[in-house]
Protein backbone atom coordinates (compact mmCIF):
# COMPACT_ATOMS: atom_id res chain seq x y z
CA UNK A 1 0.00 0.00 0.00
CA UNK A 2 1.43 3.36 -0.94
CA UNK A 3 1.67 5.84 1.90
CA UNK A 4 -0.94 8.59 1.78
CA UNK A 5 -0.53 11.74 3.85
CA UNK A 6 -3.78 12.93 5.51
CA UNK A 7 -3.97 16.18 3.55
CA UNK A 8 -3.50 14.51 0.17
CA UNK A 9 -6.23 11.87 0.66
CA UNK A 10 -9.05 13.52 -1.35
CA UNK A 11 -6.69 14.26 -4.21
CA UNK A 12 -5.19 10.77 -4.15
CA UNK A 13 -8.64 9.17 -4.30
CA UNK A 14 -9.60 11.18 -7.35
CA UNK A 15 -6.24 10.73 -9.07
CA UNK A 16 -6.50 6.99 -8.50
CA UNK A 17 -9.95 6.91 -10.12
CA UNK A 18 -8.59 8.84 -13.09
CA UNK A 19 -5.83 6.27 -13.44
CA UNK A 20 -8.32 3.39 -13.35
CA UNK A 21 -10.54 5.08 -15.88
CA UNK A 22 -7.57 5.69 -18.15
CA UNK A 23 -6.94 1.94 -18.17
CA UNK A 24 -10.58 1.29 -19.09
CA UNK A 25 -10.62 3.98 -21.76
CA UNK A 26 -7.68 2.30 -23.43
CA UNK A 27 -9.90 -0.69 -24.36
CA UNK A 28 -13.28 1.03 -24.53
CA UNK A 29 -13.63 4.43 -26.20
CA UNK A 30 -16.98 5.07 -24.46
CA UNK A 31 -15.08 6.04 -21.28
CA UNK A 32 -13.25 8.83 -23.11
CA UNK A 33 -15.66 11.61 -22.26
CA UNK A 34 -15.97 10.50 -18.63
CA UNK A 35 -12.18 10.35 -18.39
CA UNK A 36 -11.77 13.85 -19.68
CA UNK A 37 -14.33 15.18 -17.23
CA UNK A 38 -12.71 13.40 -14.27
CA UNK A 39 -9.21 14.43 -15.28
CA UNK A 40 -10.31 18.04 -15.29
CA UNK A 41 -11.98 17.64 -11.94
CA UNK A 42 -8.93 15.97 -10.42
CA UNK A 43 -6.62 18.69 -11.69
CA UNK A 44 -8.89 21.39 -10.32
CA UNK A 45 -9.27 19.74 -6.91
CA UNK A 46 -5.53 19.08 -6.67
CA UNK A 47 -4.82 22.71 -7.45
CA UNK A 48 -7.31 23.87 -4.83
CA UNK A 49 -6.14 21.52 -2.10
CA UNK A 50 -2.44 22.04 -2.78
CA UNK A 51 -2.81 25.81 -2.99
CA UNK A 52 -3.89 25.74 0.64
CA UNK A 53 -1.02 23.61 1.91
CA UNK A 54 1.16 25.02 4.66
CA UNK A 55 4.93 25.24 4.08
CA UNK A 56 5.43 22.27 6.44
CA UNK A 57 2.95 20.17 4.45
CA UNK A 58 4.95 21.08 1.34
CA UNK A 59 8.07 19.86 3.12
CA UNK A 60 6.24 16.61 3.88
CA UNK A 61 5.35 16.29 0.20
CA UNK A 62 8.98 16.87 -0.79
CA UNK A 63 9.91 13.97 1.51
CA UNK A 64 7.06 11.73 0.36
CA UNK A 65 8.37 8.16 0.26
CA UNK A 66 6.69 7.56 -3.10
CA UNK A 67 8.20 10.64 -4.69
CA UNK A 68 10.44 9.99 -7.70
CA UNK A 69 14.13 10.04 -6.79
CA UNK A 70 17.18 10.81 -8.91
CA UNK A 71 17.45 7.34 -10.45
CA UNK A 72 13.73 7.42 -11.31
CA UNK A 73 14.31 10.60 -13.31
CA UNK A 74 17.54 9.33 -14.84
CA UNK A 75 15.68 6.26 -16.09
CA UNK A 76 13.17 8.51 -17.86
CA UNK A 77 15.43 11.35 -19.00
CA UNK A 78 18.75 9.80 -19.93
CA UNK A 79 19.42 7.37 -22.75
CA UNK A 80 22.25 4.87 -22.45
CA UNK A 81 23.06 5.92 -18.90
CA UNK A 82 26.29 4.50 -17.50
CA UNK A 83 26.64 4.95 -13.75
CA UNK A 84 30.19 5.75 -12.65
CA UNK A 85 31.31 4.83 -9.18
CA UNK A 86 33.73 5.99 -6.55
CA UNK A 87 35.82 8.99 -5.63
CA UNK A 88 39.19 7.29 -6.39
CA UNK A 89 40.28 8.12 -2.87
CA UNK A 90 38.31 6.22 -0.33
CA UNK A 91 34.95 4.73 -1.30
CA UNK A 92 31.84 4.83 -3.41
CA UNK A 93 29.15 6.82 -1.63
CA UNK A 94 25.76 5.52 -2.74
CA UNK A 95 23.94 8.61 -1.45
CA UNK A 96 25.19 10.43 -4.53
CA UNK A 97 24.86 8.79 -7.93
CA UNK A 98 26.38 10.01 -11.13
CA UNK A 99 27.29 9.01 -14.62
CA UNK A 100 27.17 9.76 -18.30
CA UNK A 101 24.56 9.32 -21.01
CA UNK A 102 22.46 11.23 -23.50
CA UNK A 103 19.80 13.81 -22.74
CA UNK A 104 17.71 14.94 -25.73
CA UNK A 105 20.50 13.72 -28.00
CA UNK A 106 23.27 15.52 -26.13
CA UNK A 107 26.10 13.86 -24.22
CA UNK A 108 25.72 14.87 -20.56
CA UNK A 109 27.05 14.18 -17.08
CA UNK A 110 24.37 13.65 -14.43
CA UNK A 111 24.94 13.89 -10.68
CA UNK A 112 22.23 13.61 -8.04
CA UNK A 113 21.49 12.73 -4.44
CA UNK A 114 19.85 9.35 -4.06
CA UNK A 115 17.50 8.29 -1.27
CA UNK A 116 16.33 4.73 -0.68
CA UNK A 117 12.83 3.35 -0.44
CA UNK A 118 13.19 0.20 1.66
CA UNK A 119 14.97 0.19 5.02
CA UNK A 120 17.79 -1.80 3.50
CA UNK A 121 18.12 0.62 0.61
CA UNK A 122 18.01 3.59 2.95
CA UNK A 123 20.86 2.17 4.98
CA UNK A 124 22.85 1.71 1.77
CA UNK A 125 21.96 5.23 0.57
CA UNK A 126 22.32 6.72 4.06
CA UNK A 127 18.91 8.42 3.59
CA UNK A 128 20.46 10.60 0.90
CA UNK A 129 22.95 12.18 3.31
CA UNK A 130 26.39 12.14 1.71
CA UNK A 131 29.76 11.64 3.32
CA UNK A 132 32.81 13.49 1.94
CA UNK A 133 33.47 10.76 -0.62
CA UNK A 134 30.07 11.46 -2.18
CA UNK A 135 31.08 15.06 -2.82
CA UNK A 136 34.49 13.97 -4.04
CA UNK A 137 32.81 11.65 -6.53
CA UNK A 138 30.73 14.62 -7.68
CA UNK A 139 33.90 16.72 -8.08
CA UNK A 140 35.48 13.98 -10.16
CA UNK A 141 32.44 13.88 -12.42
CA UNK A 142 32.26 17.68 -12.76
CA UNK A 143 35.88 17.65 -13.90
CA UNK A 144 35.17 14.86 -16.34
CA UNK A 145 32.33 16.89 -17.81
CA UNK A 146 34.60 19.89 -18.20
CA UNK A 147 37.32 17.86 -19.93
CA UNK A 148 34.94 16.27 -22.45
CA UNK A 149 32.77 19.36 -22.93
CA UNK A 150 29.59 17.78 -21.62
CA UNK A 151 26.84 19.79 -19.92
CA UNK A 152 26.22 18.92 -16.26
CA UNK A 153 22.72 18.17 -14.99
CA UNK A 154 22.37 17.86 -11.23
CA UNK A 155 19.37 16.68 -9.23
CA UNK A 156 19.13 17.79 -5.61
CA UNK A 157 17.31 15.67 -3.04
CA UNK A 158 18.96 15.51 0.37
CA UNK A 159 18.09 16.29 3.99
CA UNK A 160 21.70 17.53 4.26
CA UNK A 161 25.29 16.35 4.46
CA UNK A 162 25.79 13.55 6.97
CA UNK A 163 26.72 14.81 10.45
CA UNK A 164 28.97 11.91 11.43
CA UNK A 165 32.28 11.36 13.16
CA UNK A 166 33.94 9.76 10.13
CA UNK A 167 32.53 12.49 7.87
CA UNK A 168 34.37 15.05 9.98
CA UNK A 169 37.54 12.97 10.04
CA UNK A 170 37.57 12.78 6.27
CA UNK A 171 36.90 16.49 5.80
CA UNK A 172 33.21 17.11 5.18
CA UNK A 173 33.76 20.89 5.14
CA UNK A 174 36.56 20.75 2.61
CA UNK A 175 34.69 18.30 0.39
CA UNK A 176 31.59 20.52 0.21
CA UNK A 177 33.63 23.70 -0.26
CA UNK A 178 35.68 22.11 -3.03
CA UNK A 179 32.59 20.80 -4.80
CA UNK A 180 31.13 24.31 -4.79
CA UNK A 181 34.41 25.75 -6.04
CA UNK A 182 34.69 23.20 -8.83
CA UNK A 183 31.17 23.97 -10.04
CA UNK A 184 31.86 27.71 -10.17
CA UNK A 185 34.74 27.15 -12.61
CA UNK A 186 33.13 24.76 -15.12
CA UNK A 187 33.29 25.87 -18.76
CA UNK A 188 30.18 23.86 -19.67
CA UNK A 189 26.47 24.52 -19.06
CA UNK A 190 25.28 23.47 -15.59
CA UNK A 191 21.58 23.03 -14.87
CA UNK A 192 20.46 22.30 -11.33
CA UNK A 193 17.05 20.86 -10.48
CA UNK A 194 15.82 20.66 -6.90
CA UNK A 195 13.53 17.63 -7.12
CA UNK A 196 12.77 17.01 -3.43
CA UNK A 197 14.67 18.21 -0.39
CA UNK A 198 17.23 20.97 -0.79
CA UNK A 199 18.96 20.59 2.56
CA UNK A 200 21.57 23.25 3.20
CA UNK A 201 25.27 23.02 2.26
CA UNK A 202 24.88 19.35 1.44
CA UNK A 203 22.53 20.41 -1.35
CA UNK A 204 24.55 23.41 -2.49
CA UNK A 205 27.52 21.17 -3.30
CA UNK A 206 25.37 20.14 -6.29
CA UNK A 207 23.74 23.54 -6.63
CA UNK A 208 25.98 26.01 -8.43
CA UNK A 209 24.33 26.11 -11.85
CA UNK A 210 23.83 28.62 -14.64
CA UNK A 211 20.16 27.89 -14.11
CA UNK A 212 18.50 26.51 -11.00
CA UNK A 213 15.05 24.94 -11.29
CA UNK A 214 12.81 23.74 -8.52
CA UNK A 215 9.94 21.27 -8.69
CA UNK A 216 6.64 22.71 -7.51
CA UNK A 217 6.59 20.72 -4.24
CA UNK A 218 10.29 20.72 -3.45
CA UNK A 219 11.95 23.00 -0.89
CA UNK A 220 15.40 24.54 -0.49
CA UNK A 221 16.62 25.85 2.85
CA UNK A 222 19.65 26.92 4.85
CA UNK A 223 18.54 24.57 7.64
CA UNK A 224 15.80 21.98 8.09
CA UNK A 225 12.63 23.34 9.71
CA UNK A 226 13.17 20.89 12.58
CA UNK A 227 16.76 22.03 13.09
CA UNK A 228 15.74 25.66 12.96
CA UNK A 229 12.99 25.14 15.54
CA UNK A 230 15.36 23.23 17.80
CA UNK A 231 17.83 26.12 17.75
CA UNK A 232 15.36 28.99 18.01
CA UNK A 233 12.89 27.57 20.46
CA UNK A 234 14.63 24.41 21.72
CA UNK A 235 11.56 22.62 20.41
CA UNK A 236 11.63 20.53 17.23
CA UNK A 237 7.82 20.24 17.21
CA UNK A 238 7.61 23.91 16.25
CA UNK A 239 9.03 23.02 12.83
CA UNK A 240 5.86 24.19 11.02
CA UNK A 241 6.45 27.73 12.29
CA UNK A 242 10.10 27.58 11.25
CA UNK A 243 9.10 26.30 7.80
CA UNK A 244 6.84 29.31 7.42
CA UNK A 245 9.39 31.87 8.51
CA UNK A 246 12.29 30.52 6.50
CA UNK A 247 10.46 30.96 3.15
CA UNK A 248 11.63 27.74 1.60
CA UNK A 249 8.87 26.80 -0.85
CA UNK A 250 9.04 27.22 -4.62
CA UNK A 251 7.19 30.57 -4.93
CA UNK A 252 9.40 32.16 -2.26
CA UNK A 253 12.57 30.79 -3.84
CA UNK A 254 11.54 32.31 -7.16
CA UNK A 255 10.75 35.62 -5.53
CA UNK A 256 14.13 35.70 -3.76
CA UNK A 257 15.93 34.96 -7.04
CA UNK A 258 17.39 31.73 -5.69
CA UNK A 259 15.74 29.70 -8.46
CA UNK A 260 15.08 30.69 -12.07
CA UNK A 261 12.01 28.59 -12.69
CA UNK A 262 9.41 26.37 -11.03
CA UNK A 263 8.52 23.08 -12.72
CA UNK A 264 4.83 22.38 -12.32
CA UNK A 265 4.01 18.90 -11.05
CA UNK A 266 1.15 16.69 -12.22
CA UNK A 267 -2.11 16.78 -10.19
CA UNK A 268 -1.43 15.41 -6.71
CA UNK A 269 2.33 15.78 -7.02
CA UNK A 270 5.17 14.08 -8.89
CA UNK A 271 4.57 10.76 -7.12
CA UNK A 272 1.05 10.47 -8.62
CA UNK A 273 2.47 10.40 -12.13
CA UNK A 274 6.27 10.11 -12.30
CA UNK A 275 6.21 9.90 -16.12
CA UNK A 276 4.40 13.20 -16.43
CA UNK A 277 6.67 14.77 -13.79
CA UNK A 278 9.73 13.59 -15.73
CA UNK A 279 8.34 14.97 -19.02
CA UNK A 280 7.80 18.37 -17.47
CA UNK A 281 11.22 18.42 -15.85
CA UNK A 282 12.80 17.29 -19.10
CA UNK A 283 11.13 20.07 -21.06
CA UNK A 284 12.27 22.69 -18.55
CA UNK A 285 15.87 21.44 -18.54
CA UNK A 286 15.97 21.31 -22.33
CA UNK A 287 14.64 24.83 -22.72
CA UNK A 288 17.31 26.19 -20.38
CA UNK A 289 20.04 24.07 -21.90
CA UNK A 290 19.25 25.38 -25.38
CA UNK A 291 19.54 28.96 -24.17
CA UNK A 292 22.95 28.25 -22.61
CA UNK A 293 24.34 26.48 -25.66
CA UNK A 294 24.82 29.87 -27.28
CA UNK A 295 27.53 30.77 -24.74
CA UNK A 296 31.19 29.72 -24.94
CA UNK A 297 33.18 28.38 -21.99
CA UNK A 298 34.21 31.77 -20.62
CA UNK A 299 30.69 33.09 -21.17
CA UNK A 300 29.23 30.21 -19.18
CA UNK A 301 31.63 30.82 -16.29
CA UNK A 302 30.83 34.53 -16.30
CA UNK A 303 27.10 33.86 -16.49
CA UNK A 304 27.28 31.55 -13.47
CA UNK A 305 29.45 34.00 -11.54
CA UNK A 306 27.04 36.86 -12.19
CA UNK A 307 24.07 34.72 -11.21
CA UNK A 308 25.38 33.98 -7.72
CA UNK A 309 27.21 37.29 -7.32
CA UNK A 310 23.93 39.21 -7.21
CA UNK A 311 22.20 37.01 -4.61
CA UNK A 312 21.78 38.60 -1.21
CA UNK A 313 19.99 41.53 0.37
CA UNK A 314 21.74 44.54 1.89
CA UNK A 315 21.65 48.31 1.90
CA UNK A 316 24.52 50.12 0.21
CA UNK B 1 23.60 23.19 9.04
CA UNK B 2 24.12 26.13 11.30
CA UNK B 3 24.90 26.52 14.94
CA UNK B 4 23.11 28.75 17.36
CA UNK B 5 24.90 31.99 18.06
CA UNK B 6 26.51 30.58 21.13
CA UNK B 7 30.07 29.47 21.57
CA UNK B 8 30.32 25.72 21.98
CA UNK B 9 33.11 25.57 24.54
CA UNK B 10 36.25 27.61 25.08
CA UNK B 11 34.80 31.07 24.64
CA UNK B 12 31.79 33.18 25.46
CA UNK B 13 30.01 35.47 23.01
CA UNK B 14 30.58 39.16 23.47
CA UNK B 15 34.11 38.47 24.62
CA UNK B 16 34.90 42.16 24.68
CA UNK B 17 32.40 42.62 27.42
CA UNK B 18 33.29 39.58 29.48
CA UNK B 19 37.00 40.32 29.31
CA UNK B 20 36.30 43.89 30.26
CA UNK B 21 34.41 42.91 33.39
CA UNK B 22 36.13 42.31 36.68
CA UNK B 23 39.80 42.50 37.47
CA UNK B 24 40.65 38.80 37.41
CA UNK B 25 40.19 36.05 34.89
CA UNK B 26 40.27 32.33 35.55
CA UNK B 27 42.05 30.51 32.72
CA UNK B 28 39.77 28.13 30.88
CA UNK B 29 42.71 25.81 30.26
CA UNK B 30 44.46 25.46 33.62
CA UNK B 31 42.29 27.44 36.02
CA UNK B 32 45.09 29.83 36.91
CA UNK B 33 43.81 33.23 38.00
CA UNK B 34 45.46 36.19 36.30
CA UNK B 35 44.60 39.85 36.03
CA UNK B 36 42.70 40.73 32.92
CA UNK B 37 45.23 43.39 32.17
CA UNK B 38 48.03 40.83 32.17
CA UNK B 39 46.03 38.45 29.99
CA UNK B 40 45.22 41.23 27.53
CA UNK B 41 48.89 42.15 27.28
CA UNK B 42 49.56 38.60 26.16
CA UNK B 43 46.73 38.80 23.57
CA UNK B 44 44.58 36.58 25.77
CA UNK B 45 47.04 33.69 25.79
CA UNK B 46 47.50 32.16 29.26
CA UNK B 47 51.07 32.59 30.46
CA UNK B 48 50.89 29.38 32.47
CA UNK B 49 49.38 26.85 30.03
CA UNK B 50 49.22 28.66 26.68
CA UNK B 51 45.42 28.47 26.42
CA UNK B 52 44.15 30.78 23.67
CA UNK B 53 41.11 32.73 24.87
CA UNK B 54 38.99 34.41 22.23
CA UNK B 55 40.47 37.68 20.99
CA UNK B 56 38.34 40.64 19.84
CA UNK B 57 38.74 41.99 16.28
CA UNK B 58 40.54 45.19 17.27
CA UNK B 59 43.15 43.13 19.10
CA UNK B 60 43.62 40.93 16.01
CA UNK B 61 44.46 44.06 14.04
CA UNK B 62 46.92 45.03 16.73
CA UNK B 63 48.50 41.56 16.76
CA UNK B 64 48.83 41.06 12.99
CA UNK B 65 48.79 44.30 11.06
CA UNK B 66 51.66 46.77 10.71
CA UNK B 67 50.84 49.78 12.90
CA UNK B 68 47.54 47.98 13.65
CA UNK B 69 46.31 49.85 10.58
CA UNK B 70 43.42 48.68 8.43
CA UNK B 71 42.05 50.77 5.58
CA UNK B 72 38.49 49.49 5.89
CA UNK B 73 36.49 48.66 2.81
CA UNK B 74 32.77 48.55 2.27
CA UNK B 75 31.62 49.57 5.74
CA UNK B 76 28.72 51.33 4.01
CA UNK B 77 27.20 47.96 3.13
CA UNK B 78 24.65 47.39 5.86
CA UNK B 79 22.39 44.46 6.74
CA UNK B 80 18.68 44.41 6.06
CA UNK B 81 15.86 42.00 6.85
CA UNK B 82 14.80 40.27 3.62
CA UNK B 83 12.56 37.67 5.29
CA UNK B 84 11.17 39.99 7.98
CA UNK B 85 12.33 37.29 10.30
CA UNK B 86 10.96 37.12 13.80
CA UNK B 87 11.61 34.25 16.18
CA UNK B 88 10.15 36.00 19.19
CA UNK B 89 12.65 38.78 18.77
CA UNK B 90 12.73 40.56 15.39
CA UNK B 91 15.91 40.14 13.36
CA UNK B 92 16.14 43.92 13.06
CA UNK B 93 16.38 44.18 16.84
CA UNK B 94 19.03 41.47 16.98
CA UNK B 95 21.02 43.38 14.39
CA UNK B 96 20.70 46.68 16.24
CA UNK B 97 21.82 45.06 19.46
CA UNK B 98 24.79 43.33 17.84
CA UNK B 99 25.81 46.60 16.21
CA UNK B 100 25.67 48.34 19.57
CA UNK B 101 27.63 45.77 21.53
CA UNK B 102 30.34 45.20 18.91
CA UNK B 103 30.52 48.68 17.33
CA UNK B 104 30.64 46.91 13.97
CA UNK B 105 28.07 47.06 11.16
CA UNK B 106 28.06 43.29 10.57
CA UNK B 107 30.01 40.13 11.37
CA UNK B 108 33.14 40.85 9.32
CA UNK B 109 35.58 43.65 8.71
CA UNK B 110 37.69 43.77 5.55
CA UNK B 111 40.21 46.10 4.01
CA UNK B 112 43.78 46.76 2.96
CA UNK B 113 46.66 46.35 5.38
CA UNK B 114 50.33 45.47 5.57
CA UNK B 115 51.80 42.47 7.29
CA UNK B 116 55.57 42.62 7.76
CA UNK B 117 55.66 45.18 4.97
CA UNK B 118 53.61 43.10 2.51
CA UNK B 119 50.37 44.65 1.27
CA UNK B 120 47.46 42.27 1.78
CA UNK B 121 43.70 42.12 1.53
CA UNK B 122 42.64 41.37 5.11
CA UNK B 123 39.39 40.13 6.58
CA UNK B 124 38.38 39.12 10.09
CA UNK B 125 35.06 37.67 11.25
CA UNK B 126 33.51 39.30 14.32
CA UNK B 127 32.37 36.37 16.41
CA UNK B 128 30.63 38.64 18.91
CA UNK B 129 28.28 39.77 16.14
CA UNK B 130 25.57 37.09 16.09
CA UNK B 131 28.11 34.30 16.37
CA UNK B 132 30.05 35.51 13.35
CA UNK B 133 27.23 34.20 11.20
CA UNK B 134 27.36 34.74 7.44
CA UNK B 135 24.45 36.62 5.94
CA UNK B 136 24.29 38.81 2.84
CA UNK B 137 26.64 41.53 4.13
CA UNK B 138 29.35 39.09 5.18
CA UNK B 139 29.05 37.30 1.82
CA UNK B 140 29.17 40.53 -0.16
CA UNK B 141 32.19 41.81 1.74
CA UNK B 142 34.12 38.58 1.28
CA UNK B 143 33.35 38.62 -2.44
CA UNK B 144 34.57 42.21 -2.66
CA UNK B 145 37.67 41.37 -0.63
CA UNK B 146 38.67 38.74 -3.18
CA UNK B 147 37.71 40.84 -6.21
CA UNK B 148 39.54 43.93 -5.08
CA UNK B 149 42.61 42.06 -3.85
CA UNK B 150 42.85 40.29 -7.21
CA UNK B 151 42.66 43.63 -9.01
CA UNK B 152 45.36 45.07 -6.75
CA UNK B 153 47.47 41.90 -6.99
CA UNK B 154 47.58 41.34 -3.25
CA UNK B 155 47.47 38.16 -1.18
CA UNK B 156 44.35 37.62 0.94
CA UNK B 157 44.46 36.73 4.61
CA UNK B 158 41.05 35.88 6.04
CA UNK B 159 40.52 35.05 9.72
CA UNK B 160 37.45 32.83 10.15
CA UNK B 161 35.40 32.61 13.35
CA UNK B 162 31.79 31.69 12.75
CA UNK B 163 28.96 29.41 13.72
CA UNK B 164 27.93 29.18 10.06
CA UNK B 165 25.20 30.63 7.89
CA UNK B 166 22.86 33.24 9.38
CA UNK B 167 19.52 31.53 9.82
CA UNK B 168 17.61 34.83 9.98
CA UNK B 169 18.37 35.50 6.30
CA UNK B 170 17.28 32.00 5.30
CA UNK B 171 18.22 30.65 1.90
CA UNK B 172 19.97 33.91 0.97
CA UNK B 173 22.58 33.07 3.62
CA UNK B 174 23.15 29.69 2.01
CA UNK B 175 23.71 31.42 -1.31
CA UNK B 176 26.58 33.41 0.24
CA UNK B 177 28.55 30.17 0.37
CA UNK B 178 28.43 29.96 -3.42
CA UNK B 179 29.09 33.68 -3.82
CA UNK B 180 32.18 33.74 -1.59
CA UNK B 181 33.64 30.55 -3.03
CA UNK B 182 33.04 31.74 -6.60
CA UNK B 183 34.93 34.95 -5.79
CA UNK B 184 37.71 32.93 -4.17
CA UNK B 185 38.02 30.83 -7.34
CA UNK B 186 38.37 33.93 -9.52
CA UNK B 187 40.96 35.28 -7.09
CA UNK B 188 42.92 32.02 -7.32
CA UNK B 189 42.87 32.22 -11.10
CA UNK B 190 44.49 35.65 -10.79
CA UNK B 191 47.49 33.92 -9.22
CA UNK B 192 47.72 35.38 -5.74
CA UNK B 193 47.81 33.34 -2.52
CA UNK B 194 44.90 32.89 -0.14
CA UNK B 195 45.87 32.22 3.46
CA UNK B 196 43.00 30.93 5.54
CA UNK B 197 43.28 31.38 9.30
CA UNK B 198 40.93 29.26 11.39
CA UNK B 199 39.99 30.70 14.76
CA UNK B 200 37.77 29.25 17.43
CA UNK B 201 35.15 28.29 16.40
CA UNK B 202 34.74 27.80 12.64
CA UNK B 203 31.80 25.59 11.77
CA UNK B 204 28.81 25.05 9.47
CA UNK B 205 28.40 26.96 6.25
CA UNK B 206 31.51 29.05 6.79
CA UNK B 207 33.68 25.99 7.39
CA UNK B 208 32.22 24.53 4.18
CA UNK B 209 32.94 27.59 2.05
CA UNK B 210 36.23 29.50 2.12
CA UNK B 211 37.63 28.33 5.46
CA UNK B 212 39.30 25.06 4.44
CA UNK B 213 40.07 26.12 0.87
CA UNK B 214 43.19 28.18 1.64
CA UNK B 215 46.35 27.68 -0.35
CA UNK B 216 47.60 27.33 3.18
CA UNK B 217 45.28 26.64 6.12
CA UNK B 218 46.55 27.90 9.47
CA UNK B 219 44.69 27.02 12.68
CA UNK B 220 44.94 28.54 16.14
CA UNK B 221 45.72 26.07 18.91
CA UNK B 222 42.68 24.15 20.12
CA UNK B 223 40.15 25.85 17.84
CA UNK B 224 36.91 23.98 17.13
CA UNK B 225 36.69 23.45 13.37
CA UNK B 226 34.13 21.30 11.62
CA UNK B 227 31.06 21.09 9.43
CA UNK B 228 28.49 19.69 11.84
CA UNK B 229 28.52 21.17 15.32
CA UNK B 230 29.41 18.71 18.09
CA UNK B 231 25.94 18.89 19.60
CA UNK B 232 24.32 18.10 16.27
CA UNK B 233 26.54 15.04 15.89
CA UNK B 234 25.94 13.93 19.47
CA UNK B 235 22.18 14.19 19.15
CA UNK B 236 22.12 12.49 15.73
CA UNK B 237 24.34 9.60 16.72
CA UNK B 238 23.27 9.57 20.39
CA UNK B 239 26.83 9.33 21.50
CA UNK B 240 29.44 11.40 23.31
CA UNK B 241 32.34 12.62 21.25
CA UNK B 242 35.96 11.83 22.08
CA UNK B 243 38.19 14.44 23.72
CA UNK B 244 39.81 16.70 21.16
CA UNK B 245 37.30 15.85 18.41
CA UNK B 246 37.18 18.63 15.76
CA UNK B 247 39.94 20.55 17.54
CA UNK B 248 43.00 21.90 15.74
CA UNK B 249 45.23 18.88 16.47
CA UNK B 250 42.51 16.58 15.13
CA UNK B 251 42.40 18.55 11.87
CA UNK B 252 46.17 18.52 11.53
CA UNK B 253 46.21 14.78 12.15
CA UNK B 254 43.52 14.21 9.50
CA UNK B 255 45.28 16.35 6.92
CA UNK B 256 42.86 19.26 6.86
CA UNK B 257 45.16 22.08 8.04
CA UNK B 258 48.82 22.76 7.30
CA UNK B 259 49.93 24.42 10.50
CA UNK B 260 48.86 25.17 14.04
CA UNK B 261 50.43 28.46 15.01
CA UNK B 262 50.23 30.10 18.44
CA UNK B 263 49.43 33.80 18.50
CA UNK B 264 52.95 35.05 19.36
CA UNK B 265 54.27 33.52 16.09
CA UNK B 266 51.29 34.12 13.84
CA UNK B 267 52.28 37.46 12.30
CA UNK B 268 55.78 36.31 11.39
CA UNK B 269 54.43 33.06 9.95
CA UNK B 270 51.81 34.81 7.78
CA UNK B 271 54.33 37.39 6.53
CA UNK B 272 56.75 34.61 5.64
CA UNK B 273 54.07 32.63 3.80
CA UNK B 274 52.96 35.68 1.80
CA UNK B 275 56.54 36.33 0.79
CA UNK B 276 57.19 32.73 -0.27
CA UNK B 277 53.95 32.39 -2.22
CA UNK B 278 54.05 35.71 -4.05
CA UNK B 279 55.35 35.21 -7.59
CA UNK B 280 58.35 37.38 -8.41
CA UNK B 281 58.51 38.80 -4.89
CA UNK B 282 56.27 41.40 -3.32
CA UNK B 283 55.88 44.60 -5.35
ZN1 LIG C 1 46.09 28.53 31.55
Amino acid sequence: MPIVLPFERPVVELVTRVRELRELARSDARFGAELERLEEKAAKLAREVFAGLTPMQKVQLSRHPSRPYTLDYIGRLIEGFVELHGDRRYADDASIVGGIGRFAGRRVVVVGHQKGRSTKENVQRNFGMPNPEGYRKAIRLYELADRFRMPVLTLIDTPGAYPGIEAEERGQSEAIGKAIETMTALAVPVIVSVIGEGGSGGALALGVGNRVLVMEHAYYSVISPEGCAAILWKDGTRAPQAAERLRITAPHLLELGVVDGVVEEPPGGAHQDPDAAARRLSAAILENLRALERLDGAGLRDDRYARFRRLGAFVA
Amino acid sequence: MTLPDKTPAQARPGEKRSLGQGVFHKCEGCGAVVTRERLAEAFNVCGACGWHHVLPVDRWRELLLDEAALERWDEHIAPTDPLEFDDGKPYRERLARAQRTTSRTDAIEIGRARIGGHPVGYGCFVFGFMGGSMGSVVGERIARLFERSAAERMAVILLHASGGARMQEGILSLMQMAKTVAALRRFRDAGRPFLSVLLHPTTGGVAASTALLGDVNVAEPNALIGFAGPRVIESTLRTTLPEGFQRSDFLLEHGMVDLIVPRPNLKATLAHLVELLTPGGTP
